[in-house]
């Protein structure tokens, strides 16, 4: 068994899930892979299987954040030391996952890589719409404020995360529209984080999980929890600068 | 003011409390019943029957809704009775809120502790029919012992 795991939630991507699969396992072949079929009406989970992943069928649909969070339960439970989380629908490219673990590998103390679609701006990728790229650069605004470091990709889903970070979501992980939360959840319990530049595409099939009449209660949500989290207390043992990598701090 | 006037107004202040004494007794008495017939645990019967109590003791004990009354600067006693009537109302509803988020939380930990096992359970099964179709002879004689 491998000690790096890939997550990939996919909610009815049929048609995406099995290709999806299959360029995890040719790019990433030190990543075992993780389905988690988060209530599909398809056949999500049986092409998933057939194409040699484990899965992970949640009972009804949970919603990203719950069925992110079964991820990592099971990254925790199994003893994986790193996770990364891949979209099913073909948006993240699995050739840079070996970006975002050599980013990871090469800075000790670092516990979550994320790969951001803005961060090269002459990059070239699918950037999202224009109204959904106002409220990105307003939750970066915000969470460059809170972390005091450059945040220019909040809502990306494309992160690969350490040991801490997965017992820390396995724990504890936002329930609906949960990236911007996770930011400020690793900010509250000092891990560090870091973007890199990565080049996303367009989603193949399924659809959003955010639909236009939801993003404005989106933006109201996030922003209620990530206002709510400044005024949580943060553990103050693990605020040394550079710590050993145990794992007894984590517990 | 006239005399016909004030006892007017004492006319319908009396029939409000009596209105309001049925509205509490009836409360208790439904609240009690739930309980018993168990479609309604103790836990959650309690704030219900306080509302329903509390409406009891100010509808029926006259001085001490006027004192707390003038002592909130409301001119209008029953005014009172139904302002402590929508607090409770409003705890109540909070109180539900609060429990159903815990509910959702838990259903949540659920489903996700259920889609584990029911991998891990799906795993075993297929590694034991595996060694099946390897094996049968094994299988066989422990089978017979």
């Amino acid at each position: 068994m491998n000690r790096h795991l890939a997550i990939v939630p996919a909610y009815n991507e049929a048609e995406a899930i099995a290709s999806t699969i299959a360029a995890i396992h040719r790019w990433a072949p030190d990543f075992d892979i993780v389905v988690i079929d988060d209530g599909s009406t398809d056949r999500t989970a049986e092409l998933a299987t057939a194409a040699g992943a484990t899965v992970l069928q949640m009972p009804y649909n949970l919603g990203i954040g719950g069925a992110m969070q079964a991820g990592y339960v099971y990254a925790k439970e199994n003893g994986y030391e790193v996770a990364v989380q891949v979209d099913g629908d073909g948006q993240h490219d699995p050739r840079q996952i070996k970006d975002l673990l050599e980013c990871l590998e090469a800075n000790p103390g670092l516990n979550m890589v994320t790969g951001s679609r803005f961060l090269d701006p002459d990059g070239e990728g699918y950037r999202s719409s224009a109204a959904r790229r106002m409220g990105i650069r307003v939750f970066a605004r915000v969470l460059s404020a809170i972390t005091g470091q450059k945040v220019t990709d909040p809502t990306s889903g494309f992160r690969l995360t350490d040991r801490r970070g997965i017992e820390l979501f396995a724990n504890d992980y936002p329930i609906d529209y949960p990236e911007v939360e996770a930011i400020v959840l690793m900010h509250t319990h000092r891990l560090r984080s870091r973007e890199i530049p990565v080049v996303m595409g367009p989603r193949l099939t399924g659809e959003s999980a955010i639909s236009k009449p939801q993003s404005a209660y989106y933006m109201v949500k996030v922003l209620l929890a990530v206002f709510v989290a400044l005024f949580r207390k943060r553990p103050v043992r693990e605020a040394a600068p550079t710590f050993p990598a145990t794992t007894e701090g984590a517990r | 003011m006239t005399v016909a006037a004030t006892s007017w107004i004492f006319a319908a202040l009396v029939s409000q409390r009596v209105g309001v004494i049925a509205v509490a007794v009836l409360i208790c008495v439904v609240i009690f019943e739930l309980i018993r017939r168990k479609h309604l645990m103790e836990r959650y019967a309690i704030l219900w029957l306080t509302l329903g109590l509390t409406l009891l003791v100010l509808a029926g004990w006259k001085g001490l809704l006027t004192m707390l009354s003038e002592a909130a600067g409301i001119y209008y006693p029953p005014a009172a009775l139904f302002a402590v009537a929508f607090l409770f109302v409003l705890a109540l509803l909070l109180h539900f809120s609060i429990v159903l988020s815990r509910l959702s939380d838990q259903n949540k930990i659920l489903a996700q502790r259920l889609a584990l096992l029911q991998q891990r359970l799906e795993e075993r099964e297929s590694k034991q029919g595996s060694e099946k179709e390897d094996r049968p002879a094994v299988h066989e004689s422990s089978r017979a012992s």
